[in-house]
């Protein structure tokens, strides 16, 4: 495991997660655009999670783990960070879960869409009393890993 | 987060520092929908120079201020966007619906 922090559904806890997390892709060697990604998607799962898990009420649960994923050849061969989320909170139906037209020009509805632009796979689901979301991000083959594989 | 306002050509100019989160947007919010909707301030310039960081609830109160400053016939003018902050307006697909700008004084040339 990389990290594991245990959270209270307090918004401005959301600017230390982000801090954090933007560290640990750095260490892992993710790319800028790559790292801002894996950031953008724990910040907006973590305030979907105190907006509608627990409808804004601030000191409640959230668990947020880190590992590092080991490379493998069929799903990335630089392996990636998986994030896991959990709480405690309304129950979240993966069914009705979808993000909003992009053609309406609305407020709302963009967090879940931001998410699954920008993590590789996304799987919501609940078990034993909790919402748990799993996020994985896979590291870019780097430019000379990419040229050697073309070879 | 910090919001100070002040005068320029035509209207009021914004100009927000840190980053505008679930913690903060409100305020932004309520920033910017007071000056289109209570004052009818003709032009408003949001400086987001000094933005780090907007989430998607920053993206809804840009976008519920551009809808005011439509009811009210006004403008809403963006400029100074960082890479984070323009990666997530590309995101939301929104780039093309705001008007936005590089820099201040191109924002009030406009």
């Amino acid at each position: 495991m990389l990290l594991k922090l245990e959270l209270q559904s307090n918004p401005e806890a959301l600017c230390l997660v982000r801090a954090t997390v933007e560290r640990a892709a750095e260490v892992m060697h993710f790319q800028d655009a790559e790292a801002r990604a894996i950031v953008r998607s724990v910040d907006e799962a973590l305030a979907n999670v105190m907006r509608h898990a627990y409808g804004g009420r601030p000191g409640l649960p959230i668990e947020m783990s880190c590992n590092k994923l080991p490379a493998r050849e069929e799903k990335s061969a630089q392996g990636g960070i998986e994030i896991l989320l959990a709480d405690k909170g309304l129950p979240v139906k993966p069914a009705t879960l979808k993000s909003r037209p992009l053609d309406e020009i609305r407020p709302g509805g963009l967090g879940l869409h931001f998410i699954r632009e920008s993590m590789d796979e996304v799987e919501f689901s609940r078990k034993k009393g909790k919402n748990l979301l799993r996020m994985v991000k896979y590291l870019s083959p780097t430019p000379q890993a990419a040229s050697s594989e073309g070879e | 987060m910090q919001i100070v306002a002040r005068l320029a050509t035509g209207g009021t100019i914004l100009d927000i520092t840190g980053d505008i989160d679930l913690a903060h947007s409100p305020a932004m919010r309520k920033a910017l929908l007071q000056e289109i909707k209570e004052k009818k301030t003709p032009k408003v310039f949001l400086n987001l120079e000094k933005v780090r960081y907007i989430d998607s609830s920053g993206i809804a109160s840009l976008v519920e201020g551009l809808k005011a400053s439509r009811d009210q016939g006004s403008r809403l003018i963006l400029y100074g966007l960082s890479k984070t902050v323009r990666e997530v307006m590309e995101l939301s697909r929104l780039q093309k619906i705001f008007e936005i700008h590089d820099s201040e004084a191109q924002a009030l040339a406009s």
